[in-house]
């Protein structure tokens, strides 16, 4: 079973929470996996700081032009819609940052000069940490396209009972391509007018997806009742609220991990998983 | 014309809290939401809206299944998995497909449509601190790099036409194209960082990149007292870096009632926390002459 842990706002406890809990299922001896598909920022290693094993290079096919047989048509550059390739005074200039690796342009090319060649957009470690599998991909600071970066992340995702995936902020391209394929989206918010602005957002994306949702309420005592009162009329499930405590707080500024940290958040914590794999067993 | 970005890297680190009593303690400026996928600022100021036009950044194929002869070649090509068969029925799932034309190119029987997407709207609004742009990205709508631009061109526009010296940006979390697209030629960046490991982490790799694009970057950080000596740790590590400090802001749950009071906490509140924001803009503005 896929799990994604989204927000759409950020900064709402995505982290501390797929962290906390992916560490609490490999204890209870589920084969699991922690996936950090926030690539832009990706934080769990803080938190499970795993025993990387393995890094790879993580790339995308981009163009390169045999300029000698090149006849200068130019139109590579007319069918590409990104600007990433053209023909300008002779010359073909190639512009792998804006590159979407359609591979219409070697496709196309009706002198067969064009062939492609990976360029790096990021890298994906793999470990372990204790019995937990850890793998995150990291995008190269200054890499504009992040969606091929998470497509790849999932594609090496070892087999396992239980995957967590740690989701990138947002409701745009990387958060669709996360939850792509999963089989239930956790939505992490705060009860405050921004919290329950950034959840609608998630939910219509989840929603457009097919892909049911249930909602945890982090910081449960701040803001208002505006967050319980949306999800009772959207019939959405508040699997678990968290109170606005200092001590998870100090927990997280120091990388630890809030089960670790605080014994009396276990409960919760192994409450939530239950309800996640009873969740699983009725959709399987 | 003098443009300042707010960006944090790691999200909920209080962007938002901080330009929204930006926006108040400013002059003559026009506010900004380059978060388009997650924008907030409209929620708190409730601005009037003006103006909506409606921003198309890429392309959407459609097969015409009365001209499909069914050869399959446009699923052959296509590297995003966005075109699937079922029952000789072939179709492309918008949600998939990024827009490449390329099958629009290779089918033999002119079959299929390319048409503009509709991204979302870029809003322009009359909020009560002064004139804002702000956006709605359509629900799973790609190219918010792109509508981050249009927010920005049409945050200039507006800027011209009411004399305005200043725009204040508030940015997207992360690293990737929205980010980039809301610092490129800036004047300076203000990145707001947390006592946290992660906020540190990223706060890292946002200096990085503000460093690749040779844009002037400060950093304030919020709720401070909450770890002292991470904090004492985020400030060395951002002046190794060349970083200059912008302050101090303290935790405080105002934040929060006023957020909820539909506030920005420099108008809720004369306290202690709405005074480390303003003496943060104080150097801000400061910096931006």
């Amino acid at each position: 079973m896929k799990v994604a842990i989204a927000s759409g706002k950020g900064g709402t406890g995505k982290t501390t929470i797929a962290t906390s809990l992916s560490h609490l299922a490999a204890n209870l001896n589920h084969r699991t996996v922690y996936a950090d598909c926030d690539v832009e920022e990706p934080n769990g290693h803080l938190f499970l700081k795993p025993d990387i094993r393995d890094t790879r290079s993580a790339g995308v096919l981009v163009p390169v032009v045999n300029e000698d047989a090149c006849i200068h048509c130019g139109l590579c550059g007319d069918v590409c819609l990104y600007n990433a390739i053209v023909t300008l005074g002779g010359r073909v200039l190639v512009y792998p940052d804006l590159c979407h690796n359609c591979g219409g342009c070697a496709l196309l090319c009706p002198v067969g000069v064009i062939c492609e060649t990976s360029h790096e957009i990021g890298t994906i470690d793999r470990g372990k940490s204790g019995t937990l599998q850890y793998i995150a991909g990291r995008l190269n600071v200054g890499q504009i396209s992040c969606t091929p970066l998470i497509r790849a992340v999932k594609q090496d995702i070892p087999k396992a009972d239980l995957v967590i995936i740690d989701a990138p902020p947002g409701t745009a391209c990387p958060l669709i391509e996360t939850l792509h394929d999963c089989d239930l989206a956790l939505l992490v918010t705060e009860p405050t007018p921004f919290g329950l602005h950034d959840l609608k957002r998630a939910v219509q994306v989840a929603r457009t997806l097919d892909l049911p949702v249930a909602v945890i309420i982090n910081r449960a005592d701040i803001g208002n009742g505006d967050v319980r009162d949306y999800c009772a009329s959207e019939s959405i499930r508040i699997i678990a609220e968290i109170p606005n405590d200092r001590r998870v707080a100090e927990a997280y500024s120091q990388a630890k991990l809030i089960t670790s940290a605080i014994d009396e958040y276990t409960p919760l914590f192994t409450g939530m998983l239950a309800d996640i794999i009873e969740y699983g067993k009725c959709t399987n | 014309m003098h443009e300042l970005t707010i960006i944090s890297g790691k999200g909920g680190t209080g962007k938002t809290t901080i330009t929204s009593s930006f926006a108040v303690l400013a002059n003559n400026h026009v506010l900004a939401d380059a978060d388009v996928d997650a924008a907030n600022l409209h929620v708190l100021f409730r601005p009037q809206t003006l103006h909506a036009e409606p921003f198309s950044g890429g392309y959407h194929a459609e097969i015409i299944s009365a001209h499909c002869n069914g050869c399959g070649k446009c699923r052959e090509i296509c590297r995003f998995h966005a075109i699937s068969a079922s029952n000789g029925q072939f179709t492309i799932d918008d949600l998939h497909c990024e827009g490449c034309g390329i099958c629009y190119h290779v089918c033999p029987e002119n079959a299929i449509d390319l048409a503009p997407a509709s991204t979302g709207d870029v809003i322009t609004a009359q909020a009560r601190c002064g004139p804002m742009v702000y956006a709605e990205l359509n629900i799973a709508e790609e190219n918010s790099g792109k509508l981050v631009t249009q927010v920005r061109a049409q945050a200039q526009k507006l800027a011209k036409q009411h004399d305005c010296d200043t725009i204040l940006i508030d940015g997207p979390p992360g690293l990737g194209c929205p980010v980039i697209a809301s610092l490129t030629g800036v004047n300076l960046v203000l990145i707001v960082a947390e006592p946290t490991p992660s906020s540190m982490h990223d706060m890292q790799r946002v200096i990085e990149l503000a460093t690749h694009f040779n844009i002037e970057t400060c950093i304030c950080v919020n709720k401070w007292d909450l770890n002292q000596s991470m904090t004492a740790d985020i400030e060395k590590c951002a002046e190794q870096h060349g970083v200059q400090l912008a302050g101090r802001v303290r935790y405080d749950q105002a934040v929060t009632d006023a957020q909820v009071n539909g506030k920005a906490i420099v108008e809720y509140t004369d306290n202690e926390a709405a005074q480390d924001v303003r003496r943060v803009w104080e150097y801000v503005s400061q910096r931006l002459r």
